[in-house]
């Protein structure tokens, strides 16, 4: 196993999730993780392996298919005093959730006048590929940007997913984790001890001149790949990862866009009203020098099953990069980017360090 | 017979929701109260009777209806009051109104104005309540309408799997809003609904506080030396006044006067009043209304919220 000087090793994003809720709840004994089959076999593709075997039946614990009123407990428990983990396996679940957590967990804190804390960590997964389809694939991230009073993490790397986790737990507010299937695979450089990723704190994971790409969830990797074709035609591309996007560290992001004049932001979602949309208008309102933007996310459907047009769903490397292309050279003859590279982009790995 | 010092706890606290709901009901029209209010006037017997047995380390969930449950459970008037003039010293410090009191104090937990919504939060306090092991309860008030809410069985059946401490207590008044149970239920068997999620479920049908107070202290008790798990009450009550607001609505077309008779003939707060003697029962009413006087005052002289707390508590820090 290669390490680094600082302790760290390479994992995986499930591993290093993991890692990161074994690591605090060892450390708090209010922290508890519950959620349909955390404690089975498979433990959500690996992410709670372990955790019933070491922190008991008490503090690991399946639940009903009643995702509504396990919000509602959740909420309930972190009023008490105790830190929730309630996890789902596909981000679409979360709509059973959404009265609970925007009428009650989002406000709580403030129209009960401060007299209450609500620190639960909302875990969900979006899925992609192999026919997922209309119901486990969505990314509804905008959806809980909007309600204030609730955070919004979506971490696109192993050591970004332990660090950020272990910092959603120890925050007093409610956090809706958005964790990306694809991503559960991808390896990166990760300390062992316990650290915290910060919110609000974008990271500039490559630097570059000419165009400003930000990709959100597991679209930082497939920028991370545009980069790179964009490099073989002679652009350079400077690819930020939010991390956080309640809160956004939208200064990194416009200071950035600001110096390329161009910002190109791809989102694992739909556009309309879209995380895509709000950092562009941010940057609109903001900007003191003409930037060219654009945005990209999901095609403005639901998602198919059928292979040829779900990867038509999707922004992939190629399509990133021929929008960041037309931005600096508009009206470029055609060009056909590395498309077998693009294909599996997914499992390109970035591993830091950070 | 209750000891004449039960009676007279158990009055003070009938009498203070009582007259506190009808100075609320006089002083609205004059525009000071800036919220929506959903008075509990007829209601008080069912959170008097239950909270009467409460610790004041017990733990209650109330609804948007939730003036009787907030003072029942021994949470100031004088913060009701601000809270519903918008002032800064209120509940909520002016920021939740009527319909969210709280009272982290008193073990209060917020109300919620989206009916059902509270239940749930309520039982997730209970699972902490039971792994924290000190034999603390929570009592859980919603009416006939949350009922209806999917959430509701979600609840009642997560509870009980779990065998947490916690008392549902169904005020049934009869109506959502308008809306009579005959438009709403397919059955008016609602313990036996409940009953098949594996809990004790009760029904009071005639109002009376001390057989509220009798049901859920048996109930309770089980639950603090553990032999019990969740207990379910369904206590028929009567909304005297309209669904929101300060007025009666009885020539409104949905529901007749005569119905109310029977609940105004057995009126709790002028039943437990007539058990005390005269100079007790004076000595409760004059305190009563100093309490509320004092409280208006508050309420009146009170700051508003300071601009700055717009933005403030919307994250805690």
């Amino acid at each position: 196993m290669s390490s680094l000087t600082d302790g760290s090793r390479i994992l995986k994003y499930v591993d290093a999730l993991c890692e990161g809720m074994g690591q605090e709840m060892e450390a708090d004994p209010s922290v508890f993780v519950f959620g349909l089959d955390v404690d089975d076999h498979k433990a959500i593709q690996g992410s709670t392996k372990g955790l019933l075997q070491r922190f008991g039946a008490e503090r690991v614990f399946n639940t009903p298919l009643s995702e509504d009123a396990m919000t509602g407990v959740a909420i309930g428990a972190a009023m008490a005093g105790m830190r929730p983990i309630h996890v789902h396996i596909r981000m679409d679940f979360l709509m059973l959730c959404m009265n609970q957590i925007v009428n009650i967990a989002a406000k709580a804190r403030y129209m009960y006048g401060g007299s209450v804390k609500v620190p639960m960590v909302v875990r969900s997964m979006i899925g992609k590929s192999w026919g997922q389809g209309a119901q486990h694939s969505q990314g509804l991230h905008s959806m809980f940007m909007h309600v204030p009073g609730l955070k919004v993490v979506a971490p696109s790397n192993a050591h970004d997913v332990k660090g950020a986790m272990i910092t959603a737990i120890r925050d007093d507010n409610p956090v809706i984790f958005v964790e990306h299937r694809l991503l559960y695979g991808t390896e990166a450089y990760v300390p062992e001890a316990p650290f915290e990723v910060p919110f609000g704190k974008a990271r500039i994971t490559r630097p570059g001149k000419d165009v400003t790409l930000v990709g959100i969830s597991n679209m930082l990797v497939e920028c991370l790949r545009a980069a790179e074709l964009l490099a073989e035609v002679g652009i350079e591309a400077e690819v930020i990862d939010p991390i956080s996007l309640v809160p956004l560290d939208f200064d990194t992001i416009f200071a950035s866009a600001n110096r390329t004049g161009r910002l190109l932001v791809v989102d694992n979602a739909w556009m309309n009203c879209g995380a895509s949309a709000e950092i562009l208008a941010r940057m609109g309102e903001s900007m003191d020098r003409p930037v060219k933007m654009k945005r990209m996310g999901f095609a403005p459907t639901t998602c198919p099953t059928s292979p040829p047009l779900e990867a038509l769903f999707y922004p992939n490397p190629a399509t990133i990069a021929t929008a960041a292309r037309e931005m600096l050279e508009p009206g470029a003859p055609a060009w056909d980017p590395e498309s077998e590279r693009a294909k599996l982009t997914y499992q390109t790995q970035f591993r830091g360090p950070f | 017979m209750l000891p004449e010092a039960d009676l007279a706890r158990i009055y003070r606290s009938l009498r203070l929701i009582r007259r506190a709901e009808e100075e609320t009901a006089r002083v609205y029209p004059s525009d000071k109260i800036k919220s929506p209010v959903h008075l509990s006037i007829g209601q008080e017997a069912v959170a008097v009777g239950i909270c009467d047995v409460l610790r004041p380390d017990d733990v209650v969930s109330g609804t948007y209806r939730g003036h009787a449950a907030y003072l029942a459970k021994g949470a100031p008037l004088k913060g009701m009051m601000a809270e519903m003039f918008g002032k800064a010293t209120g509940a909520a410090g002016g920021k939740g109104g009527s319909m969210h009191l709280v009272s982290a104090e008193h073990n209060v937990l917020g109300a919620s104005a989206v009916v059902g919504t509270s239940i749930p939060a309520a039982v997730g306090y209970a699972l902490a309540l039971k792994r924290e092991g000190k034999g603390r309860v929570v009592a859980a008030f919603f009416g006939d309408g949350a009922t209806e809410e999917g959430v509701f069985y979600e609840s009642l059946n997560f509870a009980s799997l779990h065998r947490l401490p916690i008392l549902f207590v169904c005020e049934n008044n009869g109506f959502a809003i308008h809306t009579p149970l005959s438009k709403r239920w397919a059955s008016p068997a609602i313990c036996d609904r409940v009953k098949g999620f594996g809990m004790p479920a009760q029904q009071i049908a005639d109002g009376d506080v001390f057989a509220i107070r009798d049901a859920a202290s048996r109930h309770i008790a089980a639950m603090r030396d553990r032999t019990g798990g969740p207990a379910f009450l369904e206590c028929f009550t009567y909304r005297w006044r309209e669904h929101v607001g300060p007025a009666e609505d009885y020539d409104a077309g949905y529901r007749d006067r005569q119905a109310l008779t029977p609940w105004q003939t057995g009126d709790q707060v002028a039943r437990v009043a007539g058990m005390l003697p005269a100079d007790a029962r004076k000595r409760i009413e004059d305190e009563v209304e100093r309490e509320i006087a004092e409280a208006l005052d508050h309420a009146e002289t009170s700051p508003w919220p300071d601009p700055k707390e717009l933005l403030k508590d919307v994250f805690a820090d």
